[in-house]
């Protein structure tokens, strides 16, 4: 007994097509003007339109955190936003958090406790735990880690991952050593010594 | 009798780096998103979007696609399928790859026949990313639906002996004695069935192509998301009748891969093919969705039955595996061998089985068949153990195997003993109480649990070139890979160690066909093969140094042979004489070359691989939690010990490490593809609803690397660590469950309502 099935849109409308238009974003401290589909997300908005590719695509459905970039200092998933509505928003992406040869204390402390392997998941995750410092509400081990559950990452870098993030939330005065947080007595800084 | 040695130098200062915890080389680059993976490379004219269409049914035919309603759009460039595919090689073998399987490999878009759920039957290409989307997602294509059989444990009775044909590949070991007389007469004897389904990969990356066509003749620069460029390269080749200049493949960075990169998969078919027959750039991107449609680790059958004497001593082993394969390949793993080479028994009998099912042929995935039979094997050895009233920790070193019981030949070197002790102590083991449901904390139970594991030690050829320019820069290439590894920093830590300078002067370049060729980046042998390779290399800088070096005047370094020479902090020296010694540096001015190169090449050994064993071993000991009302498990403590010879890096072998114990406890306690038979289809195919770990889950993990000294395994004593960290993990879990809750679930994932 054969038995057929076809393959189709739900909608059953023709095929059209809305044309582009002009969107201008904010993003690392700069205006770009580029011409979008208005279903065009942030995410792709960002790689394929700005050439920002250091924000990643994981799975495009809001469930890995790979897209994760600030809007006002916020962290979102950037694969669920359309680009169109965060004009006149502060986009911040990985790009404009540190450059390779310049890097922030939290892009630093990802790289001191080799805080990632194959690195696909890590922009995502440094945005977010930027995010969570600017939400200043996680002090402890459980809170980040619950904090910072919305990053996926495959390869299982999250003991070092919460070492990285523990280490900046406390401004370096505390690693963790195998799960044990350990306080380090603060030193007289820098600047306040030398200048 | 007496000999005397030359002191060995004793202080070493920037170029010692070989065993030491440096950070990645590439860790700026990937925490500041300047590196580029596959999707993210630029191409020199305009870019077109390709958008995959995968099929909704799992077996059947397409009889017809409309295919022009939708060209009709503007900005839609062409819509390919199996009505206008171009003529192509014609012969299996030239769409194998060096990893695949004995059969008939998928050719994407060939015929109108459906073979598996997801099958891509279309690319639509198209101006723009979010065009290609939506004119993909208005293609209205017909099928003739016939009835499929995705059901394995309806297909038992048609499963046959798993076939040769998959390099590497490893049949069941011979039966020893009589098993079902000894297993009959022994006092004390188990048996048990255990299962798991289908599990994907999933690397965080989705499979991705860039081609970039350059627009002379048909020369491409092909950024591939894999595990291997030349794999890539070769198979590309063969089907496209392409030149090595033509199908340049390039893979920098690759988002993880975990086995799904090791075949060249459809993405970068289609993309070729596209950008070949319309001679334009293009970028063609999986979805997520579609990552669960090329392999995956096997739906898995296995029983177990094990007995002892009155000692504890194992009379008695036999371990059968059952997993499906597609309907044109036969995918094999080695699951059942493992039990062999761990545990002696005087009786034994092993049986190895696939079923064809209408899915896509199962694939590597991290410790492919070890992970699935060292989950079984050690859950029913702990289960033995407690029948025969043995501690657990003990009952493996009272059936330890001093030489690999299958194959008769020593091993290279085995701490797995050390592994036991040194794991043991740091878990303080010795505090367990063995009764089940006696360690509680609060209303959690408490379940302290141990298993072991073993992978292969082994080595593939591979090449790597080194160049020491003019002004000192040592630049070392060889066309592996890095998933995440750790790959760039272990082979820039072992070419400085080598020629004696600093990291900062020497570069690791990888990921392109234009370098040395290097194997896939799986099964652990990449720190081994590619490290001789470049050890090699570098040995060879180092050889046409010293010639240089004597041609001076006056040369200090006269009459030293290369093998009494030591490389140390950019200077030549004398062994017997370190005050001997020449600045690298001033050789290369002396000499006035431009630079100075050399090639380096390693490979297996196969007199050794005759008369050894080689592999690498771990215990793992694990504590969990468990919610006496709810079931629910926490892992709240995991010592992971790990003898795999020499460790070029313990910071990221450490990585490696928690990584896979990671991935023991993913498969403990969480994965699974929920394959519905009704419509021959995965149906939890996301990120949401196919479970993985996220940071919460992941609490205390303790890495211990066991002292192991090993130069025959590997000419440079690495035995590799990327597959070995996650063995014993899930037993382990499984096996603490038990201490817990005095229930012994013998079906992962290890779920809640399993125990309720």
């Amino acid at each position: 007994m054969s038995q057929t099935f076809i393959q189709e849109p739900l909608d059953k409308a023709a095929p059209h097509v809305v044309p582009a238009q002009a969107v201008t974003l904010n993003v690392n401290g700069e205006d770009h003007t580029i011409q979008i589909a208005p279903w065009t997300s942030l995410l792709d908005a960002l790689r394929e339109y700005l050439n920002l590719t250091g924000t990643k695509k994981g799975c495009d459905h809001g469930q890995c955190g790979a897209c994760t970039v600030l809007v006002d200092g916020k962290r979102i998933n950037s694969c669920l936003a359309l680009a169109t509505v965060y004009q006149g928003k502060k986009i911040q992406t990985i790009e404009g958090l540190g450059a390779e040869d310049n890097l922030s204390p939290l892009q630093q402390a990802f790289v001191d406790h080799d805080a990632f392997q194959c690195g696909y998941c890590t922009p995502g995750q440094i945005c977010s735990a930027q995010g969570l410092i600017n939400e200043g509400r996680c002090k402890t081990e459980d809170e980040v880690r619950e904090h910072m559950s919305g990053n996926l990452c495959r390869c299982g870098a999250y003991t070092n991952i919460l070492s990285a993030v523990m280490e900046v939330l406390h401004d370096g005065n505390v690693v963790v050593d195998n799960g044990v947080l350990i306080t380090i007595p603060v030193a007289p800084t820098k600047a306040s010594s030398a200048e | 009798m007496s000999q005397t040695i030359a002191t060995p130098p004793t202080v070493r200062l920037d170029s010692d780096v070989l065993g030491k915890p440096i950070s990645r080389t590439d860790g700026p680059a990937k925490v500041s998103g300047a590196a580029k993976y596959a999707a993210e490379f630029g191409v020199t004219g305009p870019l077109w979007y390709g958008y995959i269409v995968s099929s909704p049914i799992a077996k059947g035919k397409i009889t017809k696609i409309h295919a022009d309603e939708v060209l009709a759009i503007p900005g839609v460039q062409h819509i390919f399928s199996h009505e206008n595919v171009p003529s192509l090689a014609w012969f299996d073998r030239n769409y194998k790859d060096d990893v695949a399987p004995g059969g008939s490999p998928f050719r994407p878009l060939h015929e109108p026949e459906i073979l598996f759920s997801l099958q891509p039957v279309a690319l639509v290409v198209a101006d723009t990313f979010e065009l290609a989307r939506y004119a993909a997602s208005v293609l209205r294509i017909e099928y003739d639906v016939e009835k499929h059989n995705t059901d394995l444990e309806a297909s038992i009775g048609e499963a046959y002996d798993a076939p040769r044909g998959k390099t590497g590949f490893m049949p069941p070991p011979k039966p020893k004695g009589d098993m079902d007389k000894a297993y009959q007469e022994a006092p004390h004897k188990i048996a048990g069935e255990y299962i798991h389904r289908a599990q994907h990969q999933n690397p965080m990356e989705m499979f991705a192509t860039t081609v970039d066509w350059l627009g002379d003749g048909k020369k491409m620069k092909i950024y591939d998301k894999t595990q291997g460029a030349p794999n890539v390269q070769q198979y590309l080749m063969k089907i496209f009748s392409l030149s090595t200049d033509e199908a340049r493949v390039i893979s920098k960075f690759t988002g993880g891969g975990f086995g799904s990169g090791l075949r060249p998969q459809y993405q970068v078919f289609l993309a070729v093919m596209a950008a070949l027959e319309l001679k334009h750039s293009i970028r063609v991107v999986m979805t997520r969705t579609q990552m669960f449609s090329f392999g995956h680790r096997p739906h898995t059958l296995q029983k177990l039955r094990l007995a002892t004497d009155d000692l504890g001593q194992i009379q008695a082993l036999e371990h059968k595996a059952l997993h499906e394969t597609s309907q044109f390949e036969n995918y094999t793993e080695t699951i059942v061998n493992w039990a062999g080479v761990l545990y002696p028994s005087p009786n034994t009998n092993f049986d190895y089985q696939l079923a064809k099912l209408d899915v896509y042929s199962p694939l590597d995935m991290r410790a492919p068949g070890a992970a699935t039979g060292s989950f079984a094997l050690e859950s029913a050895i702990d289960e033995m153990a407690y029948a025969a009233n043995v501690d657990p920790l003990d009952f493996r070193l009272r059936n330890y195997s001093y030489e690999d019981p299958i194959e008769n030949k020593p091993f290279t070197s085995k701490r797995l003993d050390d592994c036991l002790h040194e794991g043991a102590a740091r878990f303080g083991w010795d505090q367990r109480n063995p009764e089940p449901r006696s360690m509680r904390d609060g209303n959690q139970l408490v379940g302290w649990g141990v298993a072991a594991g073993c992978w292969d030690a082994s080595m593939q050829k591979a090449a790597a070139k080194a160049v020491l320019s003019a002004d000192g820069h040592l630049t070392v290439s060889s066309a592996t890979n890095d998933q995440g590894a750790g790959t760039y920093v272990i082979m820039t830590q072992m070419a400085a160690q080598t020629l004696g300078l600093p990291m900062k002067q020497v570069t690791f370049n990888l990921g392109d066909t234009n370098m040395p060729a290097a194997p896939v980046q799986g099964g652990s042998w990449t720190a081994n093969s590619v490290g001789a390779a470049v050890k090699d290399a570098c040995q060879g800088i180092g050889k046409k140094l010293l010639k240089l070096a004597q041609k001076m005047d006056n040369s200090p370094l006269a009459g030293v042979d290369f093998e009494d020479a030591q490389f140390v902090d950019g200077y030549i020296r004398a062994n017997e004489d370190i005050t001997r010694s020449v600045a690298i540096a001033d050789i290369l001015a002396a000499s006035g070359e431009e630079k100075i190169e050399a090639d380096g090449k390693a490979g297996p050994n196969p007199i050794n691989m005759l008369k050894y064993s080689m592999h690498s071993h771990n215990a793992v000991f694990v504590e969990v939690k468990v919610d006496e009302d709810l079931g629910t498990i926490h892992v709240t403590r995991v010592v992971n010990a790990v003898a795999a010879g020499r460790i070029m890096n313990p910071k990221t072998a450490r990585s490696q490490v928690l990584g896979g114990t990671v991935w023991g406890l993913s498969m403990a306690l969480m994965e699974e593809t929920y394959l519905n038979n009704e419509l021959g289809r995965f149906m939890n195919h996301n990120y949401a609803e196919y479970h993985i770990p996220v940071n919460a889950d992941i609490h205390k993990i303790d890495v211990i690397f066991v002292e192991e000294q090993d130069d025959i395994a590997s000419p440079i004593g690495v035995k590799g660590v990327g597959e070995i960290g996650m063995l014993g993990v899930a037993a382990a879990i499984a096996n603490a469950v038990y201490h817990a809750t005095g229930k012994r679930v013998r079906e992962l994932p290890l779920t809640s309502d399993k125990l309720l």
